[in-house]
């Protein structure tokens, strides 16, 4: 496969959310804010990353019988330092994020890319399918929370943008776009949309 | 070496306990000081919002300096304990101990317009979580001023709605003695109102299980400054 491929795949055509329909509980989660969704998104590109690069690295010396221990070791010591710098230099958004960044740990997409691809592949490979997968969540992440919080605050990033005037002639926030499911609906639109660009992709 | 083996597989898992080990430990020992500044800075800016004054992360130290001209330790007979800094109370554990064993901060804030006001910690739990805040009252010792309310993990747009400034802002002009005697402020459902007599606020319709939390809690974390708020009654 070329490096590209590799990087590029799963942006759409292979992309861990909405085609291979992993990580779903978080990106429900986190995004009825842009914020939030944006670090989150970062911190699962850091995570993917780094944690393909090193289970690549040592991928021949890992015995086969604790291979997912192993694996869960090192996503597990990467997440807890991603939340220690985040409440060093972030704290306000690692106090929205609270247990959600904790939980990076039990994303498929990282146990998932770490057992398919990096145990086989070399490390800069795996780098840049550590990357592309990131990307490819956090891309969904960011167009989810966009329209949760344009569409349930009236904001984007904590400031207005949905003018008063607009409040005044009836508008209101749709206070369900904050809540969870509107998530779940959300995706559900983007996936709509991704399959009718992508007809190859549609079930039979 | 058989790298299936069970000798390869043990040595393989302790070595790598103990990279791993090292390197959180040497992260968290590098980025603790940092982290402790961080929720020293929200603790003052929550201090802050009790008293109506709005910071960012950037101010809140200098405000906080400003605003906040005397913080001290009572107990529960009103008398000041020397040699503890109020700050630094684990609100959380003191509210677990019997009301004569307690040690309870004051925050003394001088306003703009010189008035001063006594902030209170609040500390208690909600549905999820454990929930905190601070309550400030009036030089009268009686009379709320601002309310300050949060939590970890209640329920978005029912429990969580504490935090809300619409909520909190019931609070104001509210009285905890009625008639001499300290009866804090109740959470009701609309219609109901409290037995002894109470004032009360509205409480939020379903998250009824973290308003009553917020009444225990004001009931719990006030009761014991009875003695202390008594003394600034003039």
């Amino acid at each position: 496969m070329k490096n590209k491929e590799i990087l590029l795949g799963p942006l759409s055509k292979n992309n861990p959310v909405i085609v291979q329909v992993l990580g779903i509980c978080s990106a429900l989660a986190v995004t009825s804010k842009l914020e939030p969704s944006i670090v989150m998104a970062i911190s699962v590109i850091a995570v993917v990353a780094l944690a393909n690069v090193v289970i690549s690295l040592l991928r021949n010396t890992i015995p086969n019988s604790i291979r997912i221990i192993v694996q869960l070791v090192v996503v597990a010591a990467l997440v807890i330092i991603v939340d220690q710098v985040l409440k060093a230099f972030a704290y306000d958004v690692s106090k929205q994020l609270s247990v959600f960044v904790g939980l990076i740990i039990t994303n498929c997409i990282v146990m998932g890319r770490l057992e398919a691809f990096a145990l086989s592949h070399g490390p800069w490979e795996s780098f840049l399918d550590g990357i592309g997968n990131g990307i490819g969540y956090g891309l969904i992440l960011v167009i989810v929370g966009f329209f949760r919080e344009l569409l349930g605050s009236g904001t984007l990033l904590g400031f207005q943008v949905i003018p008063q005037a607009l409040y005044d002639m009836g508008y209101a926030n749709n206070g369900l776009m904050i809540l969870p499911p509107m998530a779940l609906i959300v995706v559900a639109c983007i996936i709509w949309v991704h399959r009718s660009h992508n007809t190859e992709l549609q079930e039979k | 070496m058989n790298k299936q083996g069970n000798t390869y597989t043990i040595l393989y898992a302790s070595i790598m306990v103990i990279v791993v080990a090292t390197i959180l430990a040497v992260v968290s020992v590098a980025l603790k000081p940092m982290q402790q500044a961080n929720i020293e800075i929200d603790k003052k800016k929550q201090i802050l919002t009790a008293v109506n004054i709005s910071s960012t992360a950037a101010d809140a130290v200098d405000k906080y300096a400003q605003y906040i001209v005397d913080s001290y330790v009572t107990d529960a007979t009103g008398a000041k304990v020397d040699g503890v800094d109020a700050f630094g109370v684990d609100v959380a554990a003191e509210v677990k101990k019997p009301a004569e064993e307690r040690q309870l901060p004051v925050f003394e804030a001088r306003l703009d317009d010189g008035s001063v006001k006594y902030i209170l910690p609040l500390y208690g739990a909600g549905l999820w979580g454990p929930i905190w805040g601070y309550i400030s009252i009036e030089a009268d010792g009686n009379t709320i001023y601002g309310s300050y309310f949060a939590h970890q993990g209640e329920t978005p747009g029912l429990g969580a709605e504490i935090e809300k400034p619409d909520f909190q802002a019931q609070f104001q002009g509210k009285h905890l003695f009625i008639d001499g005697e300290m009866k804090p402020v109740a959470v009701m459902k609309v219609g109901q109102k409290p037995l002894n007599g109470a004032e009360y606020v509205d409480a939020i319709s379903g998250g009824t299980i973290t308003s009553k939390g917020v009444q225990d809690m004001i009931e719990n974390s006030l009761l014991p400054y009875n003695a202390f708020l008594k003394t600034l009654v003039k």
